[in-house]
């Protein structure tokens, strides 16, 4: 299966690269432009095929090494490969 | 003293860390072996009575800095030892590892100014009770260079608590006179917090580098107090 991830920033935490991003943005003239915040997207396929242990397995990559949950939140969708 | 210095793919100070270490102890006229390099592939560290963990840019920042190398076969040898109490100086880079290996509280994000900032900053000796410490003393303001990109010190308001009330907040970036300020704080650390020991005392991590600054060719020698009091205390 393959897991799409993405991992934000959790509300609160300073994120100087949004404030940058949308600093851009705005002298582009995006005025309307407010909340930028920056994350990471990471694709993953895994060999297992019950959606059921495939989340587990997704679940302990995520705590163990793709997202620092002290800072950061993560949320998947799975699909067949 | 037997010395460990864990060297990453990426690792650049790790030379600087054993000489540094190597030159307190021939100061002391301590002729002990010289500090082993291992490996960060290498499941087997032989037992230490120090170990570093070297700055540079293992695995070269990706993912999170320190994130990939935290999880290297070397580093599970150094949870146990650290856990079992012995003395880890996580330096930089190190210090990044050693906060995504769960050794420290915390972590080490993007410097506020979105910069690589590369230049000596002001500290204030928060505790000299520890083997690290020994040889400044506590409200002593030292100079010691930085130079990092991820060094903004960030914990949760609880871990923050725990630190300030269990005095275990190593030193502050602070101005010449000691004062801590926010213009003293070169990458936006939580409470100018530059670097921190766990709960025993027997792990410190910090971002600037004292290793760099041991010679007085090198302009000047504050740096040398943390190798000169390690090799005191733990020969």
């Amino acid at each position: 299966m393959k897991a799409r991830i993405t991992i934000t920033l959790k509300p609160g935490v300073l994120d100087p690269q949004g404030k940058a991003i949308e600093g851009a943005l705005h002298a582009l003239g995006f005025g309307g432009v407010e909340g930028v915040r920056q994350g990471k997207f990471i694709e993953v396929e895994v060999a297992e095929n019950d959606p059921t242990r495939a989340r587990e397995e997704i679940e302990r990559m995520c705590k163990q090494l793709l997202a620092n949950t002290i800072i950061e939140n993560y949320a998947y969708e799975l699909e067949a490969a | 003293m037997r010395a460990n210095v864990i060297v990453f793919p990426g690792s650049n100070c790790d030379r600087d860390a054993a000489v540094a270490l190597q030159s307190a102890m021939s100061a002391a006229g301590n002729m002990m072996s010289a500090p082993k390099m291992v490996w960060h592939g290498d499941s087997e560290l032989p037992e230490s009575d120090l170990i570093l963990v070297p700055g540079g840019f293992s695995y070269g920042d990706y993912l999170r800095s320190g994130a990939m190398a935290a999880h290297s076969p070397v580093m599970r040898e150094v949870v146990r030892q650290a856990k079992g109490g012995t003395p880890v100086l996580g330096i930089c880079n190190g210090f990044q590892v050693l906060t995504e290996a769960g050794l420290l509280p915390g972590v080490l994000m993007r410097n506020a100014s979105l910069r690589f900032v590369c230049k000596d900053v002001y500290l204030r000796v928060e505790r000299d009770d520890t083997a690290f410490a020994g040889h400044y003393k506590k409200d002593q303001v030292v100079r010691i260079p930085i130079a990092h990109k991820d060094g903004c010190y960030f914990a949760d308001p609880s871990t923050m608590y725990l630190l300030e009330n269990e005095d275990r907040i190593a030193f502050r970036y602070c101005e010449e006179d000691g004062t801590i300020t926010d213009a003293a704080n070169p990458n936006g650390s939580s409470a100018n917090i530059a670097g921190i020991y766990n709960e025993t005392g027997t792990v410190l991590g910090m971002m600037p580098h004292p290793e760099r600054l041991i010679d007085p060719a090198l302009s000047g020698t504050d740096g040398a107090k943390m190798f000169s009091s390690l090799v005191e205390k733990l020969h």
